[in-house]
């Protein structure tokens, strides 16, 4: 018996999840066209990957470390800045390339049936890639300023997934949104940029932490900064690099939360939406 | 249980049109949030009074139907009729306001060929992935490759990127994927209209050779020969919804009946491409008569168009292409094509285009009318804007089936043996 496919006004959704893994092959081919054409064309190819935190790194360890002299935890000012550089840059790059994601697929949209969601996950594992091949930066550095990294490294997949669901999570609502809602093409470069001075990027968490202290209502404000889900990630990427400053576990569980709702509603969001896609793009 | 490959009930899909004086295509941000704060105030009109009226449009109403397992069924009807909506519903593509789609069976659509080819990555890169957007398995696609690569004729640019192909070998690559899914219900929608003539022969070839293989198929198309020679049912939609449901001959003479013949077309629905003039009626007349019954060439046709410009136009031009169901230019009528231009134009008009109709293939015309002035540009453009049926002439009737072709006009001639 051929199994038969009911579609109904407002019950597509029944076989979702099915229909995600039966689509597991187009996701794999998507996300490796895109990883193909990423660099096709450009004389440095993947060099691209690994440049752009690099050059962030050497220009943030000479403001931050060398102009300003903040103190870095322990670490060499670039190995601290990198740890930071490393997530970040995924996080950022997943969030510009996911957004638009689904307007650049726009013919595919309206011309074929498959869960969209692929779309926004082979971008963000596009970028993935990309982080991967600039962790390759990371080992370089730790063997250059002779950092020996503890047992705490055994945590850093972990910190990976968590800024890898956070990023999923924030790139669902804004591909979703950018369909319907073109403002988000400007608000998403803005976003990037303001970020990386609302994350500790190029300085210590705990200089935030410290000057928040001296504010009243100080702690407040640093528990609404810690908000953005990349604080715990970055102080976790650090942490388990091996600063020497305590493991904020409130903060860690803040991102958490905050990652955990940015996905559930985002999936929900961009399932409540998806349906329409095809006749607002 | 009945035995059905799909079964369509009671279908219908709601689109919400919005007119609003200024505005782009694409809400912002900003407006919705405008609208949930007026909304909150109890304040609903915008600030210079004008209200946003949003109209319903159904581009598909009430339309039940059902296939049966190996039937291939044509689906026409004119442009707006509703046929893409129907193949984007079916094919999951967008969702139905009402009613409900039962489909037994792995379904493919094919839409548009090429539908996910990138144009940097190599030809056999984009089998691959094209494959892939079309939902086959990637161990089907490998068993099929060399099919494929067969098909489309491009062993040679196998590892050169599609977009250093000349077209044709792009749509012969993109359709050679396509040709190779072996879905139980296959959507196809006007693929054949792209290509060179020996390409669509060679596709038709391909498309006949799947469905005698027990596949069933869904096929719109305008070119009505595709249609005859492919299917075994048709269903005549018409605004949405259905106007017959049977046979592919019936379900054609209805379609040149509604869509062919009308003496009196109006085009009030269409939107000019100036907001100043516009056309508003064509009448057909052949030997004086308002058009009822196809036409024997030498008959003179009068193309009466009922028009108004608010502004003066110093040189209009109305010209009428006369194309065949495969869409190419059969030949053009005309006010540039007589002894004299037509005579400046302002308010309310009706000029008559008359012509003697040549000996031309028996079968169904469109015509194609544009309303242009040398100085403003183009005013107007109907494509489809009305059609005529071409009656078979006597001395066809010696030409049983396998003749050549019969080409685009038709020469008496004669013989002599010695």
């Amino acid at each position: 018996m051929l199994n038969e496919l009911v579609i109904e006004a407002g019950k597509t959704e029944r076989h979702y999840w099915a229909d995600l893994w039966r689509y597991r092959e187009l996701f794999f081919f998507l996300s490796w066209r895109d990883i193909l054409v990423r660099y096709k064309q450009t004389v440095i190819g993947v060099l691209w990957a690994v440049l752009r935190p690099v050059l962030t790194m050497v220009v943030f360890t000479v403001v931050f470390g060398k102009l300003a002299k903040m103190p870095s935890e322990g670490l060499p000012y670039p190995v601290f800045v990198y740890a930071a550089m490393l997530p970040w840059q995924f996080f950022s790059s997943a969030l510009a390339e996911a957004s638009n994601s689904l307007i650049s697929n726009a013919n595919m949209i309206s011309k074929i049936y498959f869960p969209r969601l692929v779309i926004p996950a082979s971008a963000v594992i596009v970028c993935f890639v990309d982080f991967l091949i600039s962790a390759v930066i990371l080992v370089g550095l730790l063997a250059w300023y002779h950092v020996t990294p503890n047992a705490r490294l055994f945590m850093l997949p972990l910190f990976t997934l968590l800024a890898f669901l956070a990023s999923f999570g924030i790139s669902l609502w804004l591909a979703a949104l950018n369909v319907k809602y073109r403002d988000f093409r400007y608000l998403i470069p803005f976003i990037v940029q303001f970020g990386l001075y609302a994350s500790p990027v190029g300085f210590g968490n705990a200089v935030v932490r410290a000057k928040c202290a001296e504010l009243t209502n100080g702690d407040l404000l640093y528990r609404l900064y810690s908000l953005n889900p990349m604080v715990g990630v970055i102080d976790g990427f650090r942490w388990a690099l091996g600063s020497n400053v305590p493991f904020d576990i409130v903060s860690l569980f803040t991102s958490l939360a905050v990652t955990a709702l940015l996905l559930f509603s985002g999936v929900k969001y961009f399932r409540a939406t998806e349906k329409a896609f095809a006749d607002i793009i | 249980m009945s035995d059905y490959a799909i079964k369509v009930e009671s279908l219908g899909k709601k689109y919400l049109l919005q007119h609003q004086a200024t505005g782009g295509r694409y809400a912002t941000f900003r407006d919705v949030l405008a609208e949930k704060a007026k909304a909150l105030f109890g304040k609903r009109k915008t600030e210079n009074g004008s209200q946003k009226s949003v109209e319903e449009f159904w581009a598909l109403k009430d339309v039940s139907f059902e296939v049966k397992p190996g039937e291939v069924v044509g689906i026409i009807g004119r442009n707006g009729a509703g046929k893409s909506t129907l193949l984007k519903l079916l094919s999951r593509i967008t969702e139905p306001t009402t009613g409900q789609i039962r489909l037994r069976g792995r379904v493919a659509s094919l839409l548009e060929v090429g539908t996910g080819f990138h144009p940097e990555l190599t030809g056999r890169e984009n089998i691959f992935l094209n494959g892939a957007v079309l939902g086959m398995h990637r161990s089907e696609i490998k068993k099929r490759f060399g099919e494929i690569v067969d098909f489309a004729e491009v062993e040679k640019f196998l590892d050169t990127p599609v977009k250093r192909y000349s077209s044709g070998m792009y749509m012969r690559l993109a359709f050679a994927v396509a040709a190779h899914l072996e879905p139980e219900i296959l959507i196809v929608d006007e693929v054949l209209a792209v290509g060179d003539a020996q390409f669509q022969k060679k596709c038709l070839g391909k498309m006949q050779a799947v469905s005698q293989g027990g596949r069933t198929i869904l096929f719109v198309s305008h070119n009505m020969n595709a249609v005859q020679s492919l299917c075994s049912k048709s269903i005549v939609l018409k605004q949405g919804k259905i106007e017959y449901w049977g046979t592919v001959s019936e379900g054609l003479s209805k379609y040149s009946a509604n869509v062919g013949m009308k003496a009196i077309v109006t085009y009030e629905a269409e939107t000019p491409a100036k907001p100043f003039a516009r056309i508003h009626q064509l009448e057909i007349r052949a030997d004086g008569q308002p058009v009822t019954e196809p036409l024997k060439p030498g008959t003179t046709l009068v193309l009466n168009f009922r028009l108004h410009s608010d502004l003066a136009l110093a040189q209009p031009k109305l010209t009428v292409g006369i194309t065949n169901t495969k869409g190419e230019r059969i030949f053009a009528v005309g006010t540039p094509f007589g002894p004299q231009p037509l005579q400046p134009l302002k308010g309310h008009a009706t000029v008559g285009i008359h012509f003697t109709l040549p000996a031309i293939p028996p079968g169904i015309y469109q015509l194609d009318v544009g309303f242009y002035d040398q100085h403003v540009g183009t005013l107007q453009e109907i494509y489809a804007a009305g059609s005529i049926e071409v009656a078979e002439v006597n001395y066809l009737a010696m030409i049983s089936s396998g003749t050549p072709d019969l080409g685009h006009i038709l020469v008496r001639s004669g013989w002599t043996i010695h």
